[in-house]
């Protein structure tokens, strides 16, 4: 998850405003990244909100699971699935999501950004 | 053929019996059922019952071309026309019938002929030859056998003339006879219905018919087959009791008034009927002889059922076939394209067969038959006795096995039926998301991804793999099973389930399907904490995410029914929040283009106007739509307005396994299109018609009729039943009519099942509807008074006021629009 390379780490809410099992979309200037609380795992996420299948906004309203112990989060447009943990598509599409690392300090939950 | 059948019994019965036989005619006894046949194949050996020796080797004395001229009842004696003079304990009279020839002037001329005995045949044959045309008259079964042999003597063009209105008016009804009658001309036969002819002209010999109603019929010949006479002229010589209208009179022993004389077959008189078929001219001779032979046995009548092949066609009639309503209901099949006609009559309780015409295709007779005479209780749906099973045998599969591989299923990708099944079969994907990453099937819209999975279930099923149909990796269970087991435990989260029945962390698949059930069984505000993040992402949001990432808005309107201040109100609303407005489908107003934020505020106005949650969004029920009905159309039978707001209200927001959509009409022109819905009601005369599983999109299917006549509140229990039986069994995200597809047995099986309570569920099922009915509350008015809820309903977390900047419109017409997929 998180990566000692990171250097740009930016607040993105608290973990209350968080939703359990679920995505919220952090705004962070013009972009849009999808953070997950997996609650049942205790485990964040991060990704791109903006699905590479149809370029909506829209992965942060996804459904999360799992697929033989890989965490997963499904569009809730065509339904196509990607991993968590590395963007990569599961429905056999050869796009992927973009992943950021997550981190919790004080309460807060930072996602990090490579510069 | 009788007297020669009353011979074989008596002989197998007893050896104390001496026989002596007179026979007019200079054969042995021959088959005259398939005299016809004379003329195609057989010799009139062929036709012979019995061989040269039999009689001989039987010890009877056989005396042919010596009729019997005198009978003496005092002295017990025959005198023969050969002066043979014999004694008899017992004398059995078989003469039969001869042909029926009418009194009509002309009769006598040259090139008419009776049809009954080998001879007359002989003599046909003779004259056939150098004759272009015949006529026979007389439609009835004889009639028709000699119009088919007149056929295969080369007659080129063969006429029937009947005097009643139909052909074979013994057998068959008026619709039958015009099945027949299309069918024999086809083959060249030109019948003449309600003909009575006036003579026959030509000079010595035959050249036309004229009829009283003053046509004629040019014809080189003519067969009289116009009935049977009774040869009862012995007995009525020696002072037997005779009927003035032909025929010995017998009592059910056969005795005729002489206690040692018998009449059996065509000459004898039961009953006040003569019984013209072998059958139960077969059963007289067994009476007599068993009588003699010092058994009791008595004729009681005959069923007159029969069954032929009748020029190449089936025909048969059995029971009471010409019984009608008031005095039973009749079930008829007419195929005028294959020429096929099936009646049945059934007792009106619709217990009992009574009787029945086939014409085209006879097949059914047999077991027609038996069902009529052992008075079988009839099938629930006895249509299914001319028609055979419908449904049922392929209705478990109607929706894919009968597909050819070359069906599209998959038509974002372009995928065939084959296609998915050979990846299947030959590249061994055992799940949906294996088919969908090796053929990219259902990776589109994923609207054929329920067919995916049945054709996968079917194509494992075809290469001998058990296969159970389970939810996903997390539930080992089939959404039936699930639903029974979250009931029993009591679960209400979505997490509670998966830890009690499940495993690992959910999916995709399982979230929405166990978030419906619990709906489905609970009826609690689907967004508790714990279940928002398990809904479906529509269901999440109480809205339909729509292309470019907007939402659309659509506050239920019972049965299409608006006032001009609500409509107003959605004008008002639109114009406010920039959307784009679009009657539906379902008789309400879509407002679409709106942005997650102002979702809360939206409903807000709307739900202060008196309006609620349309529940466009969740599977469950959409729109009733309804006609204007009684309340303003001249043609409308009841107020189906009326009836579809309450049916709208009743089931509103109740969860099920997939959207369902209902229709009122208020009269038979069917404006509200009923039968294109899962459940769609009809107004006639009497009450509604119930019509279910019908369905509109990708295959459409019309509904089938459920029950008839219905009074408003029965109408309404058989669907509170039927949708609680579709709600617990029916597969993830498969509509009613799929449902009813998958069913084995059918819309017989789920009629008996809601109509006749055959599972005995309906009381349970009435009362679980209830539960839901009275736990309804409006979700978008708790979504917008519940803090915690409405807090959901913003784009960023870490900046709740901002709408997402990336949901761009275009316009078109006047109104906005979302830009093309990128």
């Amino acid at each position: 998850m998180t990566t000692e390379q990171t250097n740009n780490w930016i607040p993105a809410c608290r973990i209350e405003d968080a939703v359990e099992n679920g995505g919220v979309c952090v705004k962070h200037g013009e972009e849009q990244i999808a953070l997950f609380y997996f609650t049942r795992r205790n485990e964040w996420y991060a990704t791109q909100n903006e699905c590479p299948h149809r370029k909506q906004m829209a992965i942060s309203r996804g459904m999360i699971g799992t697929t033989d112990d890989e965490p997963k989060v499904a569009c809730p447009f065509h339904k196509k699935t990607f991993s968590l943990s590395t963007g990569e598509c599961l429905s056999g599409d050869e796009c992927a999501l973009k992943t950021y690392p997550v981190k919790i300090e004080n309460g807060t939950v930072y996602i990090g950004l490579n510069q | 053929m009788v007297g020669y059948k009353f011979c074989e019994k008596i002989i197998a019965k007893s050896d104390q019996f001496k026989l002596i036989i007179f026979g007019e005619e200079p054969r042995r006894a021959y088959d005259r059922v398939h005299l016809s046949e004379y003329f195609n194949q057989k010799t009139a050996d062929e036709l012979s019952l019995s061989t040269e020796s039999w009689y001989e080797e039987q010890g009877i004395t056989l005396y042919l071309n010596d009729p019997v001229k005198e009978i003496d009842l005092s002295n017990k004696t025959v005198h023969s026309h050969h002066h043979i003079t014999v004694n008899y304990d017992y004398l059995v009279i078989a003469t039969g019938s001869s042909a029926f020839v009418p009194d009509i002037p002309g009769i006598e001329k040259d090139g008419v002929f009776v049809y009954r005995t080998i001879e007359d045949l002989e003599m046909i044959k003779g004259y056939a030859a150098s004759a272009k045309n015949g006529a026979v008259m007389g439609g009835g079964l004889l009639g028709l056998e000699a119009a088919k042999a007149l056929i295969d003597l080369g007659i080129k063009e063969t006429h029937i003339i009947e005097f009643a209105p139909r052909l074979m008016p013994r057998q068959i009804d008026s619709a039958g006879s015009e099945i027949l009658r299309s069918r024999l001309q086809a083959m060249g036969l030109h019948t003449h219905l309600n003909k009575s002819t006036a003579c026959i002209a030509g000079d010595h010999q035959i050249n036309a018919l004229k009829f009283n109603d003053d046509t004629e019929l040019p014809v080189d010949m003519l067969v009289i087959s116009a009935g049977i006479r009774p040869r009862d002229e012995l007995a009525r010589l020696c002072g037997l009791e005779v009927s003035s209208r032909g025929g010995i009179i017998v009592n059910e022993k056969m005795e005729t008034s002489d206690p040692h004389v018998f009449a059996i077959g065509e000459c004898a008189l039961f009953n006040q009927t003569i019984y013209g078929l072998i059958a139960p001219g077969y059963e007289m001779a067994e009476i007599v002889a068993a009588n003699l032979c010092g058994s009791d046995k008595l004729f009681t009548g005959f069923d007159m059922s029969t069954k032929l092949k009748l020029i190449g066609i089936d025909v048969a009639s059995f029971g009471d076939n010409f019984i009608t309503e008031p005095d039973c209901r009749s079930i008829i099949f007419e195929d005028t394209h294959k020429g096929i006609y099936k009646r049945i009559n059934i007792s009106n309780d619709g217990q009992y067969l009574l009787g029945g015409i086939l014409i085209g295709d006879a097949a059914a007779y047999n077991m027609l038959l038996q069902t009529t005479s052992n008075r079988i209780i009839l099938p629930p749906n006895p249509e299914d006795l001319i028609l055979g099973q419908r449904g049922s045998d392929t209705a478990g599969s109607a929706g894919i096995t009968t597909l050819p591989d070359s069906a599209l299923i998959c038509s974002c990708e372009g995928i065939t039926k084959g296609t998915i099944c050979n990846a299947v079969t030959e590249e061994g994907c055992e799940t949906v998301d294996a088919i969908k990453k090796c053929t990219k099937a259902g990776t589109g819209c994923g609207g054929c991804v329920p067919m995916m999975k049945d054709l996968m279930v079917y194509a494992l099923k075809s290469t001998g793999k058990y296969v159970r149909n389970v939810i996903c990796e997390h539930f080992n269970y089939s959404r039936q099973e699930l639903y029974d087991l979250i009931h029993i435990h009591e679960l209400k989260s979505y997490d509670e389930v998966l830890d009690t029945l499940g495993k690992n962390d959910g999916c995709e698949i399982c979230k929405p399907l166990v978030s419906s059930l619990l709906a489905s069984l609970w009826n609690e505000m689907i967004l508790k904490k714990g279940n928002d993040t398990a809904q479906d992402s529509n269901d999440r949001f109480l809205a339909n995410i729509q292309k470019g990432g907007s939402y659309s808005v659509v506050p239920r309107i019972p049965g299409g029914e608006i006032t001009p201040e609500k409509l107003i109100v959605i004008g008002q609303v639109a114009k406010k929040y920039n959307l784009y407005t679009k009657i539906t489908g379902g008789q309400r107003i879509d407002l679409f283009g709106a942005h997650l934020n102002d979702l809360p505020f939206i409903w807000e106005e709307l739900i202060a106007a008196g309006f609620e949650s349309g529940h466009a969004y969740g599977k469950g029920l959409r729109t009733v739509k309804s006609c204007v009905g009684s309340t303003w159309c001249r043609f409308g039978l009841h107020d189906s307005v009326s009836f579809a707001i309450r049916i709208e209200e009743r089931y509103r927001g109740i969860r099920a396994p997939h959207k369902f959509k209902s229709a009122v009409s208020g009269c038979i022109r069917e404006c509200a299109e009923a039968q294109s819905k899962d459940f769609g009601i009809i107004a006639t005369e009497k009450g509604w018609n119930l019509y279910v599983c019908g369905n509109g999109g990708s295959k459409p299917q019309h509904a089938h009729l459920l029950a008839s006549d219905l009074d408003s509140d029965t109408c309404i229990s058989y669907i509170d039943r039927f949708l609680m039986f579709y709600i617990r069994t029916a597969d993830p995200l498969t509509r009613t009519a799929t449902w009813l597809n998958k069913m084995e047995g059918g819309i017989d099986y789920l009629r008996n099942v809601i109509v006749n309570d055959s599972l005995g569920m309906s009381a349970q099922w009435e009362a679980e509807i209830l539960v839901l009915i009275a736990a309804y509350k409006c979700e978008w008015k708790e979504a917008i008074e519940n803090p915690a809820i409405r807090k959901r309903f913003t784009h960023f977390v870490n900046a709740p006021d901002e709408k997402d900047p990336s949901i761009t419109f275009v316009e078109m017409r006047g109104q906005k629009k979302t830009p093309e997929w990128t």
